[in-house]
C-alpha cells in the first residue's frame, strides 16, 4: 500500500530506526511498510497515525480510490 | 542487527536444544554400539535424540506466539510455510519413486533436516524478494 510515511519520517528528520523505536517495531519493520512490502494491521496504523498526530488516510493511500 | 525479546529467546533455545540433540545422539549411538537397543527402555532411548528436534518445532511455534513485532512474525510464518510446501513436496515426490524403486529409501526424520534447509532456503528467497521490490 502507498504511503508518505518515508516523506513525514523525513520532515521530522528521523532515521528509520528513530521511527521503528517510537513505534516500538523493529527497523525491518518500517522499511517493509515505507517500501510497501507490507501492509500494517489496523492497530500498528492507528498507532502510525496518532504518532504523526493525522489521520490513518492521510498517511496511508486508500488503494480502492487510486487511479 | 539488533534482536528483540523473542528473536533472542528462540535463537537460546534453539542453541540449547541442538546441543542437547548432539550429546544425546553421541550417548545413545555409543551405548547402541555396546549394547543393542531393544525393549522398551530401548524403545524410550532410540526415541531421545527425536525429542530435542521436536523441541525446536516447539520453539519455532513458541516464537510465533511471542513475537509481538507484526511483520517479523508474518515473516517468519511465510518462511515456515515455504520450508513445510518443500518438505511436503520432496517427501512425497520421493515416497513415490521409492514405491517404484527408483530411489533407495531413506529415514522419515530426512524430513526434519530437509525441513530445516528449507527454512534457510526460505529465508533467502525472501531476502532477495524485498531487495527486489525495495529496488
Amino acid at each position: 500500500m502507498k504511503n508518505r510515511l518515508r516523506v513525514l519520517r523525513a520532515e521530522r528528520a528521523w532515521s528509520q530506526q528513530d521511527l521503528a523505536e517510537r513505534l516500538e517495531v523493529s527497523r525491518q519493520s518500517v522499511n517493509a511498510i515505507e517500501t510497501g512490502r507490507y501492509d500494517p494491521s489496523l492497530p500498528l496504523a492507528f498507532r502510525i497515525a496518532d504518532l504523526f498526530d493525522m489521520p490513518i488516510e492521510a498517511i496511508f493511500h486508500n488503494p480502492s480510490k487510486e487511479p | 542487527m539488533a534482536m528483540n525479546k523473542a528473536q533472542k529467546r528462540y535463537n537460546g533455545s534453539v542453541l540449547f536444544l541442538m546441543v542437547g540433540y548432539a550429546l544425546i545422539l553421541f550417548g545413545v549411538v555409543a551405548y547402541n554400539n555396546n549394547h543393542p537397543l531393544h525393549g522398551p527402555l530401548g524403545y524410550l532411548a532410540g526415541v531421545m535424540p527425536a525429542l530435542p528436534v521436536i523441541g525446536v518445532f516447539f520453539v519455532m511455534g513458541r516464537y510465533l506466539v511471542e513475537e509481538t513485532d507484526e511483520y517479523l512474525r508474518a515473516q517468519a510464518a511465510q518462511q515456515s510455510l515455504i520450508a513445510t510446501g518443500i518438505t511436503l513436496s520432496i517427501a512425497t515426490a520421493w515416497g513415490f519413486l521409492e514405491n517404484f524403486s527408483l530411489v533407495p529409501h531413506i529415514y522419515a526424520y530426512y524430513a526434519a533436516i530437509v525441513w530445516f534447509a528449507a527454512l534457510g532456503i526460505g529465508r533467502c528467497f525472501m531476502t532477495l524478494l524485498a531487495r527486489e521490490e525495495s529496488a
